[in-house]
């Protein structure tokens, strides 16, 4: 099988770290070669989280190099963006649309870009295979906010891109997730996957 | 963790690089395991924290690195495997006892985890650890993945056993925070029931024993020598009759590994796992007839030079590329991009994907910050209220509190490493006329701020020594400490006073306040400045990511009919939940964890919960 490359990518507190071990877990489980890197220390108080999963027979590296991602899936609107080089024609760009402002922007230092006429348009003409969607929003539907992690793990299985399966997945996040909140996180996950693949049908 | 506590030979798991350390010291039945939390090393510690008593083990947060350094060598003295892990810097703190222990060496065996952190995504320098190898004359693994770092922790053991010296594993963040499938070995009882078998011509190091031991440690590391001839973590992998010969050791290998395997590169690779003493007839043997070599290693040309050394004397003609070539950087890690930059050079391959073409946008910036309902902001914000208009002198620490350098709060101006807040601050107030401030947390206050301050007291300097205690360690995940009244087995502690400390170094002006009373924070602060001499004040309030574990607040609204929109709590105060857009200030509902530190700074009574 040819190595499955994902570029995830958010701000700190997103739970992201979850995310990637319900990947990575799932992957394990298969009897396939996994190898992540994680992002832990200062960065976690809410700067950029860069997580990087591999999947494959056999896996040497932890990172991946400019261009490389199978798929690019952020967390957040800006951080897609600024991990953008990691993606070629060939990658599938999936993002969250809900932003977060960093400080640096609400104590006037610098400016946010507008989303909807800056990011969004920019994304669209660089890249065909690109998939939008406001995971706080499907979250939120689900159950609750916090739940968008595993709405973004929905719409990455809905790629087809990894060589995991929708029940595969949905097994690992029983695995990583609190017994209490497994409904709720499954409901999320359903959310995402549907929203992406109505999505990828209009492609 | 506790998966890390079966007895599965085989079984494959997916473990953080610290969790297979941890693994690899169970499978070696360690008994003794001590710390102090610092990036990338910390969750070992948190490893251990939550299975060493079911596994039997004695395990400890020491007050600093060297004193963990201590704990464990004596262990290892008196008979029981013992493991001492920290961060590249902590390395520094721990090297005055390290340094002179490997002359005595150790009965038991005894391994060291130094955990580095090229590109610095958590520390305040890069240096590279691996040359306290040299300094100390230490025998060094470094492993290249989770499952490596696990092998070589257990043969650390036997391998420190053997030589009767404590045995160095140098890791960087991309093998402690990488995560990959790790398969489990045998798990071995902990070890225990140690005794001191007196032997002071070795362990006592006074100049008479010294000089006797120090031929000892050069006898050893001669055995050593020959060791690392034949460990089984260096090899070589490749094509015969290579186009280029490669030597790599630590992350770096595995990044050219990828780049062998993925372009299919006519290149052959020794890869070394013991890098001191390097395996010279090994390295001899790769280089004699070889045309063209690259050494990949991140930070220093520790192996580059070495190598061309040794070159000089069997292949005089080998062109070396490296960092003296400019091939590649001493700064920061290296990642696949890196290494084939460097390949580009070398040789033909072509890179398989172009990264997109994409429009330039200006992207803000997203440093960490100070967490909504962190105690340090309202400290930092009262004690700029209470200076006004006078210029303080903002000595800082390593903590989250460092977090203070960023807008708008301003309030680290100097910072070296742990504890040197307090130092530096009595530099200042004898050499200058400002007002300074010295800044450090609980836990820094116990690892080096103690002796600072008894220096300071001493010597009559004079400052304001903040020690902002949250009640944890919080930058590396909330570890307890000497103030917090718990042992890293979650057992009951004497629960330290800083007040008592201070008080009995000779302070005569110490105050505690809870910063989330900001108007009183002010008054405590006006008056420390007035104190001659050293006044210690202690903001006390518990880190909020822990007090929000336990209580919900409302969050805070803005009343935009009261809000005369003059911009304190966005331009001063600045808490990371408080959004403005255009003139107006809007606080971020998910965000905002109800503190209420901002509505007391409000001077118009704007800023209020949803009903109140």
């Amino acid at each position: 099988m040819k190595r499955v490359n994902l570029e995830i990518v958010g701000v700190g507190g997103q739970g992201i770290l979850t995310s990637s071990q319900v990947i990575g877990g799932a992957a394990l489980k298969k009897g396939l070669d996994v190898y992540m890197s994680e992002v832990h220390g200062m960065a976690q108080r809410g700067g950029v989280v860069v997580t990087t999963v591999k999947i494959g027979e056999e896996v040497y590296s932890p990172l991946i190099g400019k261009g490389e991602a199978d798929v690019v899936l952020g967390f957040e609107p800006v951080e897609t963006y600024r991990a953008i080089e990691q993606a070629s024609k060939k990658t599938w760009v999936v993002t969250n649309t809900t932003p977060i402002v960093p400080f640096t922007v609400s104590v006037g230092d610098e400016k946010y870009p507008s989303i909807e006429h800056e990011i969004i348009p920019s994304l669209q003409k660089a890249t065909d295979k690109l998939v939008t969607l406001d995971a706080e929003a499907l979250a939120k539907e689900a159950g609750a906010a916090i739940t968008q992690n595993i709405v973004m793990i929905g719409a990455l299985t809905a790629t087809d891109v990894l060589p995991l399966n929708e029940s595969e997945i949905k097994r690992s996040i029983e695995d990583n997730v609190p017994k209490k909140f497994v409904d709720m996180n499954i409901k999320a996950f359903d959310k995402g996957y549907q929203r992406t693949k109505d999505i990828m049908d209009q492609l | 963790m506790k998966e890390l506590l079966e007895d599965e030979s085989g079984k494959k798991i997916l473990l953080l690089g610290n969790e297979a350390i941890v693994r690899g010291a169970l499978e070696a039945g360690i008994g003794h395991g001590s710390t102090y939390p610092g990036t990338p090393s910390s969750e070992i510690g948190n490893t251990f924290e939550k299975i060493a008593k079911e596994y039997g083990m004695y395990f400890e947060y020491s007050a600093n690195e060297k004193v963990a350094m201590e704990t464990a060598a004596a262990a290892a003295a008196s008979g029981v495997r013992s493991m001492a892990w920290m961060k590249h810097v902590g390395v520094n703190v721990a090297s005055d006892a390290l340094m002179t222990l490997m002359y005595s060496g150790v009965r038991a065996g005894m391994v060291i985890v130094a955990a580095g952190d090229p590109s610095m995504h958590s520390s305040q320098n890069e240096q590279d650890t691996r040359f306290y190898s040299q300094l100390g004359n230490i025998p060094m693994l470094e492993p290249t993945t989770p499952q490596e770092a696990k092998e070589m922790v257990k043969y650390g053991f036997e391998l420190s056993e053997e030589l009767e010296l404590p045995v160095l594993i140098r890791t960087t963040t991309r093998v402690n925070h990488a995560r990959g499938v790790v398969t489990f070995d045998d798990l071995q009882e902990a070890d225990g029931d140690g005794h001191f078998e007196k032997d002071p011509a070795r362990f006592v190091a006074v100049p008479q024993n010294s000089v006797r031991n120090h031929p000892k440690l050069l006898e050893r590391m001669e055995r050593a020598e020959k060791i690392t001839e034949k460990s089984e973590y260096t090899y070589s992998i490749g094509v015969e009759n290579p186009e280029l010969h490669v030597i790599s050791s630590g992350a770096g290998f595995n990044y050219i590994r990828e780049a062998k395997e993925e372009f299919d590169l006519p290149i052959s690779i020794l890869k070394l796992g013991m890098t001191n003493p390097l395996p010279i007839d090994t390295v001899k043997d790769f280089i004699e007839d070889a045309e063209r070599l690259l050494v990949v290693e991140e930070l220093e040309p520790f192996l580059e030079e070495k190598v061309k050394a040794l070159a000089k004397e069997v292949n005089p003609s080998l062109d070396v590329y490296g960092k003296k070539s400019g091939h590649f950087s001493r700064l920061y890690e290296y990642n696949p991009d890196r290494i084939k930059d460097a390949l580009s050079d070398l040789m033909e391959f072509e890179r398989k994907e172009e990264p997109l073409e994409t429009e330039e946008h200006d992207l803000p910036i997203r440093p960490p910050s100070l967490c909504p309902g962190c105690p340090h902001r309202a400290t930092y914000y009262a004690v700029k209220k209470a200076l006004g208009d006078r210029e303080g002198v903002f000595s800082s620490d390593i903590g989250c509190y460092t977090l203070g350098v960023q807008d708008p709060l301003n309030t680290a101006d100097y910072l070296l490493c742990m504890g040197s807040s307090v130092g530096a601050a009595g530099g200042f107030s004898k050499n200058t006329d400002q007002q300074v401030f010295a800044f450090l947390g609980d836990s820094t206050f116990f690892h080096s701020g103690l002796p600072a301050l008894v220096s300071g007291v001493y010597n009559q300097h004079d400052f304001v020594y903040v020690i902002m205690d949250n009640r944890t360690t919080a930058m590396t995940g909330h570890q307890p400490h000497p103030g917090t009244g718990k042992t890293g087995m979650g057992d009951p502690a004497p629960m330290l006073s800083i007040e008592d400390l201070a008080r009995g170094a000779g302070v005569e002006f110490v105050e505690t306040i809870d910063p989330y009373d900001i108007e009183k924070t002010i008054e405590v602060f006006e008056r420390a400045i007035e104190h001659d001499g050293i006044s210690v004040v202690i903001p006390k309030h518990p880190c909020a990511l822990i007090e929000q574990r336990e209580v919900r607040w409302e969050p805070y609204q803005i009343d935009q009919e009261e809000c005369k929109q003059c911009h304190i709590c966005t331009d001063r105060f600045g808490c990371i939940a408080l959004v403005r857009e255009g003139d107006e200030v809007m606080i971020n509902e998910t965000l905002c964890v109800g503190c209420g530190q901002c509505a007391q700074v409000c001077p118009f009574d704007a800023i209020k919960q949803e009903g109140k």
